[in-house]
């Protein structure tokens, strides 16, 4: 890969639009090319600024009557439902049409579809703090030392369950970015497999329950409950994901019923 | 206002309220930085809005948002080519030899200095709005919005190569517009 399409694809794996294996690419590039790697950490940095800066404007008031007043009046008016970022929404998303993108540079595959475009990016986080050396920002196998440290950091407290003797064990928490937001990744191991739970907040408080994807090899397990989605993302196979999904969905019942 | 065939399907009409009116504060905000005006995007959102009535039954997803967006775009070039006295504004694609050429222009205005430094909504919103079409577009859509390269691809009705190389130009000169206003003295 050249530096001039690394300059392109480097939005782009920001952004989260890159497949797992062209995010590698990438990746693997920027690993070899300091200047495009400083490139890289200044875009991500100025996105960060951006995304963690509140740039909409809000609809004064009189426009909203004015809208309200225009358009023909419903039967039994309902309370509006808040208007917020559909960031990391709910995962009952649209269609899964697969949109195959070829530009001059590469051919990316780009997912159409939210969904799948956070799972690839979840994946692509998964790799980062795999290769990175930067897999836990506070390292603790004592969740009452995990849970704390989020606090002030994300606006959601993301829970932290140890299942240690379930045999999977808590090392750790860290801070990781998807979709351009912070979002809470809690670090498990099972032999010397990684296991990254990421949290996110949901607009939606229903529950949904686990699927199963598996992307670029690496198994996916989601969920969501209690207003959090969650995504489980390993190289464990599926049926050891899928218990480790079990054991800490029983284990947060448990938390909260005892 | 004409509302037509609405008026006679209040269930339609519930349909709409439900699907569109959570989306206001978002097609306001994209209407403020495509026209850079607050009256005229309050303008723009009403007819987005009672045009998207208009439509609504033709209305097939995926989704609500982007698709409020298009047509609001529509709404701003209507908006544009009535404003034909001023040909600098336009929201028209640039050809390929203007997306070659740097095209950040100054803000008009000069506000203090003490505010340029820090990254606060306001500057930041300010340097956003300056960047010239069809790059703040696209900008907007991606960082402010959220929308993937397909669904911007699809607002704008364009490639999405060409958006990734509009949203890659646009952080390049929003970034080179940022660090040139931290370096400026006091």
């Amino acid at each position: 890969m050249t530096c001039d399409e690394a300059e392109i694809l480097l939005h782009a794996l920001i952004d989260g639009e890159l497949d797992a294996g062209h995010a590698r690419e990438v990746e693997a590039h920027i690993a070899t090319c300091p200047a495009c790697a400083a490139q890289l950490k200044a875009y991500r940095e100025m996105s960060q600024a951006i995304a963690g800066t509140e740039l909409r404007y809000t609809a004064p008031l009189s426009l909203r009557r004015r809208i309200d007043a225009a358009l023909p009046k419903a039967p039994a008016p309902r309370v509006q439902a808040p208007s917020r970022r559909a960031v990391l929404r709910g995962f009952a998303m649209g269609s899964a049409v697969s949109a195959m993108a070829a530009t001059g540079l590469v051919a990316i595959v780009l997912r159409n579809d939210d969904t799948q475009r956070i799972e690839s990016e979840i994946v692509s986080a998964h790799l980062r703090s795999l290769q990175a050396g930067h897999l836990t920002d506070v390292i603790s196998t004592d969740q009452h030392t995990v849970k704390p440290w989020f606090n002030g950091r994300l606006d959601v407290s993301p829970p932290v369950v140890d299942l240690t003797a379930l045999g999977f064990t808590l090392i750790g928490g860290r801070l990781d970015y998807v979709d351009a937001r912070a979002i809470g990744a809690i670090v498990y191991k099972r032999r010397a497999h990684v296991i990254n739970l990421f949290v996110a907040q949901t607009a939606s408080t229903e529950r949904q329950p686990a699927r199963m994807d598996t992307i670029q090899g690496f198994n996916i397990r989601r969920w969501s409950e209690a207003g959090l989605n969650y995504w489980a993302v390993s190289d464990l196979a599926a049926d050891e994901l899928a218990e480790f999904g079990d054991k800490f969905e029983a284990a947060m019942k448990s938390s909260t019923t005892g | 206002m004409p509302v037509n065939a609405a008026n006679d399907d209040p269930d339609k009409a519930r349909r709409f309220r439900d699907a569109a009116l959570p989306h206001l504060d978002d097609v306001y905000t994209l209407a403020r930085y495509l026209l850079r005006n607050a009256d005229d995007a309050e303008d723009a959102v009403q007819e987005c809005y009672l045009r998207a009535l208009k439509h609504f039954d033709s209305y097939r997803g995926p989704a609500m948002k982007p698709w409020l967006f298009a047509i609001l775009r529509n709404v701003c070039r209507a908006e544009f080519a009535r404003r034909a006295s001023s040909p600098t504004d336009s929201i028209d694609d640039a050809d390929d030899s203007a997306e070659q050429t740097p095209l950040w222009s100054e803000a008009q205005e000069t506000p203090e200095a003490q505010m340029l430094r820090q990254r606060d909504a306001s500057a930041i919103q300010r340097l956003v709005s300056a960047l010239a079409e069809p790059f703040r577009e696209t900008f907007v859509l991606r960082e402010i919005h959220n929308l993937s390269y397909r669904e911007i691809a699809d607002v704008a009705a364009v490639p999405v190569g060409t958006v990734m190389s509009r949203l890659a130009r646009a952080r390049a000169m929003l970034r080179s517009a940022w660090l040139a206003e931290q370096e400026q003295p006091q």
